[in-house]
């Protein structure tokens, strides 16, 4: 192991998300990091580094409103530390790049934080999340995207499954059991969204939104924010909860900067940044006890599941049929209901998620004795994974 | 109405050659790689000799999507997306609507051939089945 000094989660919070709930995202950013704070024991005033992923971006509706000069300011933070970052290892970049702060000392306790209004912006009658909404052109990336039509991240990701399909004879019924699985957490999450029980048939009756994927394949927009706390593992050691240690972290990239040119669509970034978090510790898939994959759309689930070496490339779809991942399963994946069921956090609230199963506080979805859980965020080009480990 | 690519030097070529009906595609005249997206450096061998040329604008559906929601309050729904392996420009794909009455009859492993619509400054790609083509 490396003699650089480790780094640790100490606090997460969420605040109480809803659709449409009017809220200004500041109120929602200020309720997640009063609670955050209050779990790891520690105030405003120990708060010495802030970071967030993708800063304040106007992109698409209520999709970043805050940047971290307002949060520093409403929050009355003096820091000595801070950084957005809209161009890294996708939404988990700002967690990773606090980690690497608090080993160098660059700060004890980085406040990491995502918040979205996206609910209350498209009920306002502003566009749905579509890249490059109202603008006249687009360059980068999306400018291969958007003027042919594919303007939402559902076509991309549809396009991925309808391969995947192809190549592995996964079905719409493996993606329905990703969306029920859960739902049935969401059930047991007071905080999450969804909470009405959904079956597969209610789910393969859904209104398609680009094939194979419907309308319960994509995740719900939401007004909400999470904060997560990393902290210096010297400095760890004062916080009210044990330490999450951060084990390893992945952020590898293999291919370039597209939703359509990687030579093998039934692999994302993921791939490259799960191969890339093994190589760097010595536990193992086995080891994990549980999971928070990006679940932006339901078949990203199975790729992180293959990205991250739980089964082998193609074998997601029997993984999923054997019950892994729903409740009761060997690899509980997104048990506070993912972003399918618990609303669109960004990755920040199936971290958040994973913290509490670590944490012992669960509730009714507790994992028995969970001590080891791995969070893989993004799709397509973009990924960052990291295993954690209570100490 | 939806956003049209920016144009740069790199990528003008692609986006105005359908004003000729020719699909462009950048290649390095040294290495000979296709080069796509289009960029100033060959990502294999660093030259700076990135070109463009014409290609024979067909290709086979590597993958595709039939989108069936109005993003826009003027988008016709549904339409198919296809994601096409060019026949010439060996790792390069090209996305694009498909021009098709029925677009749940669009499959993986389609012969596709490429037509243009003008929109602005640009002539935005799109494919049609092979057996449809002309
Ligand atoms: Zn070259």
């Amino acid at each position: 192991m490396s003699a650089l000094p480790r780094a640790a989660i100490t606090g997460v919070g969420m605040s109480d998300i809803g659709r449409n709930t009017g809220r200004p995202a500041m109120l929602h950013l200020a309720e997640a990091a009063d609670r955050a704070l209050a779990r790891a024991g520690l105030t405003r005033a120990d708060i010495d580094g802030i970071a967030t992923y993708p800063g304040k971006a106007d992109n698409s509706p209520g999709m970043s409103p805050l940047g971290t000069g307002e949060v520093r300011g409403a929050l009355g933070l003096k820091t000595r530390w801070h950084s957005a970052v809209p161009d890294g290892p996708a939404q988990m970049a700002p967690i990773m790049v606090a980690a690497m702060a608090v080993m160098t000392g660059q700060a004890r306790h980085v406040l990491c934080f995502r918040a979205l209004t996206e609910s209350s912006s498209q009920s306002a009658g502003r566009r749905a999340s579509i890249a490059g909404a109202g603008k006249a052109q687009i360059g980068g990336w999306l400018s291969w995207l958007v003027p042919v039509g594919a303007m939402s991240a559902s076509n991309w990701a549809g396009w991925i499954a309808n391969r995947y399909f192809h190549e592995f004879g996964m079905t719409r019924e493996h993606l329905g059991m990703v969306a029920v699985a859960e739902r049935q957490f969401a059930q047991m999450n007071p905080m999450a969204v969804m909470q009405k029980p959904l079956t597969m048939e209610d789910y393969l009756a859904a209104r398609m939104i680009s094939s194979p994927l419907g309308l319960f394949d994509c995740d719900i927009p939401i007004d909400g924010a999470a904060v997560v706390i990393v902290s210096a593992a010297d400095a760890a050691r004062d916080c009210r909860l044990p330490p999450l240690s951060i084990e390893a972290m992945g952020s590898a990239l293999q291919s370039p900067e597209t939703w359509d040119q990687r030579a093998d669509l039934t692999t994302m970034g993921a791939h490259d940044a799960g191969a890339d978090l093994w190589a760097r510790t010595s536990l193992k898939p086995a080891d994990v006890d549980v999971l928070g994959l990006y679940d932006g759309f339901s078949i990203f689930v199975p790729l992180w599941l293959e990205a991250l070496g739980f089964c082998g490339h193609g074998e997601a779809k029997d993984f999923i049929a054997e019950g892994n991942i729903a409740p009761g399963g060997r690899y509980p994946v997104n048990t506070g209901g993912g972003q399918l069921s618990g609303g669109r956090l960004h990755g920040f609230g199936l971290l958040h998620e994973v913290c509490l199963q670590l944490w012992g506080e669960a509730g009714a979805r507790q994992v028995p004795g969970a001590s080891t859980g791995v969070c893989g965020m993004g799709g397509g080009f973009i990924a960052g994974a990291m295993l954690l480990n209570r100490t | 109405m939806r956003p049209l690519p920016e144009l740069t030097p790199e990528n003008t070529a692609f986006w105005t050659g359908g004003e000729r009906g020719e699909l462009t595609i950048a290649f390095c005249g040294d290495c000979r790689k296709a080069v796509h997206p289009p960029q100033l450096l060959c990502p294999a061998c660093q030259s700076q000799a990135v070109a463009p040329r014409a290609v024979a604008g067909t290709g086979t559906v590597y993958s595709f999507t039939v989108n069936h929601q109005p993003w826009l309050p003027d988008m016709k729904v549904p339409f198919a997306i296809a994601v096409v392996d060019l026949d010439d420009a060996p790792g390069v794909r090209v996305t694009a609507p498909v021009l098709t009455d029925d677009p749940d009859t669009v499959r993986i492993g389609q012969a596709m051939t490429i037509a243009f619509e003008a929109s602005g400054d640009v002539w935005l790609p799109l494919w049609k089945p092979a057996e449809q083509a002309a």
